[in-house]
């Protein structure tokens, strides 16, 4: 197999896979919000930016190629991404400690996993709408980062339920439903679109307190280990050894 | 071998008291800090008036007019300005109401709301006027440290101290960063 340097790692990867996929499936991690090994990638939320041959680059969208040098662990690339994270929390209204998420969410965990310990930034505080019109389903648009997961999910399962709209800071997610409301949907609790989302924007009713704050995913593991134990069997090589 | 004792001051602007409660949860390891630490303007000590401190620790983030003036007169006279809680680093829950006018708030609460007596909007001269968002404190002054969490755990408020009170650079261990 080909292979590149990551991090001064030889990392083997299948023609046509990513970066990000061929590090994964070496049990590598790259920092990651809006990829998902199910999914076609999307390259917006840019924390998967690391150095290849001294260029920035999205490691979840550049093709791997053999004898590419990367590197994604040094502090620059620490600190680019803390920026990043703290324009994420900024940009919308996070409040954890009011979030049911809180604990099971990415982009927090990300902010543990960065070191990150305040938002750096001046706070929007935008304005956005509460869709609390589905019986189980809850769309808090203030936790939204605009990573489109739940729109690649719920396209897949031929539904459509949600797409982006506007740009810039008037992007929003809308509901393709008569009336623009997410109980007019045809979603369910059950498809992967409901399910999906890595912040507390789009939530299951009725679960979220089962499991008590203090106890959740990333309170026990830091999103790195987390990432590589759900999403490296996705990729087909489920427990080999880390690639060296 | 006597060195002069640091001082600290704390002080709670919009915020719920929780992080002093946490601060108070280091328990016997007070006793540790009284020796090397004095305490000027507290809620802890109530004393008022604001001395030269070489540590102030701000829980809450700022929602009325009184709230700067304190805030601006602790970073005056504070070395080491250390904002602690989720309010203190983004308005926290506060800050809720940072999407409403604040007039509309205000009707909601005191003229609309459930079972009011004889509605009015509390305009007594003593109260502070309100600032139309609640700000978190690092957007009205520069500040030096933070520690994140509602409260901060006992140990995360311990750690920034210790390394505060040996002269080093605090850096909080990953388990001890929360943000609920
Ligand atoms: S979505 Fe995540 S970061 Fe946002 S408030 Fe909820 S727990 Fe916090
Ligand atoms: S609702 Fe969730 S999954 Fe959908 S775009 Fe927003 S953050 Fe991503
Ligand atoms: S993970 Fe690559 S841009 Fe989001």
């Amino acid at each position: 197999m080909p292979e590149f340097l990551l991090d001064g790692r030889s990392v083997p990867f299948e023609p046509g896979q990513t970066v990000m996929e061929a590090a994964i499936a070496a049990g590598i991690y790259i920092p990651h919000l809006c990829w998902h090994p199910a999914f076609e990638p999307h390259g917006s939320c840019k924390l998967c930016t690391v150095d290849i041959d001294g260029r920035p680059a999205s490691a979840c969208t550049r093709p791997a190629e053999a004898g590419m040098q990367v590197t994604s662990g040094s502090e620059a690339l620490r600190r680019l991404r803390l920026r990043l994270t703290q324009m994420l929390f900024v940009e919308g209204n996070h409040f954890c400690p009011s979030c049911e998420k809180s604990g099971d969410c990415e982009l927090q965990a990300m902010g543990y996993y960065l070191g990150m310990t305040d938002n750096h930034y001046p706070h929007f505080y935008p304005r956005r709408e509460l869709d609390a019109s589905h019986p189980d389903i809850l769309l808090d648009r203030d936790r939204c980062i605009f990573c489109e997961l739940c729109v690649r999910a719920s396209r897949k399962e031929g539904k459509s339920v949600f797409a982006l709209a506007g740009r810039g800071p008037q992007t929003r997610l809308v509901i393709n439903s008569p009336s623009g409301r997410l109980g007019d949907s045809e979603l369910d609790a059950g498809d992967e679109a409901a399910g999906i989302c890595p912040v507390g924007a789009i939530v299951r009713r009725n679960t979220a307190y089962r499991v008590p704050i203090g106890q959740r995913r990333y309170d026990l593991a830091g999103i790195d280990e987390e990432s590589l134990a759900r999403e490296r069997p996705l990729l087909g090589r489920a427990d080999g050894p880390t690639e060296d | 071998m006597d060195r002069p004792k640091i001082r600290i001051a704390t002080t709670s602007l919009a915020g719920c008291f929780g992080c002093h409660m946490s601060f108070l949860d280091i328990d016997e390891r007070l006793l540790e800090l009284t020796r090397m630490a004095d305490f000027d303007r507290s809620p802890l000590t109530d004393i008022k008036q604001l001395g030269r401190c070489d540590i102030g620790i701000i829980e809450g983030g700022v929602c009325n007019a009184e709230n700067v003036e304190v805030l601006r007169q602790f970073r005056e006279r504070c070395t080491h300005l250390v904002a602690i809680g989720a309010c203190a680093i983004n308005g926290g829950i506060p800050a809720l109401r940072n999407r409403y006018p604040l007039e509309a708030c205000l009707e909601e609460a005191y003229l609309r709301g459930e079972g009011l007596h004889q509605p009015a909007i509390p305009d007594d001269p003593e109260l502070p006027p309100l600032l139309e968002k609640v700000l978190p404190v690092h957007e009205v002054v520069q500040v030096d440290y933070t520690i994140p969490g509602c409260p901060p755990s006992a140990d995360a408020i311990w750690s920034v101290l210790c390394a505060l009170l040996a002269g080093r650079e605090p850096e909080l261990p990953r388990p001890l960063i929360h943000y609920d």
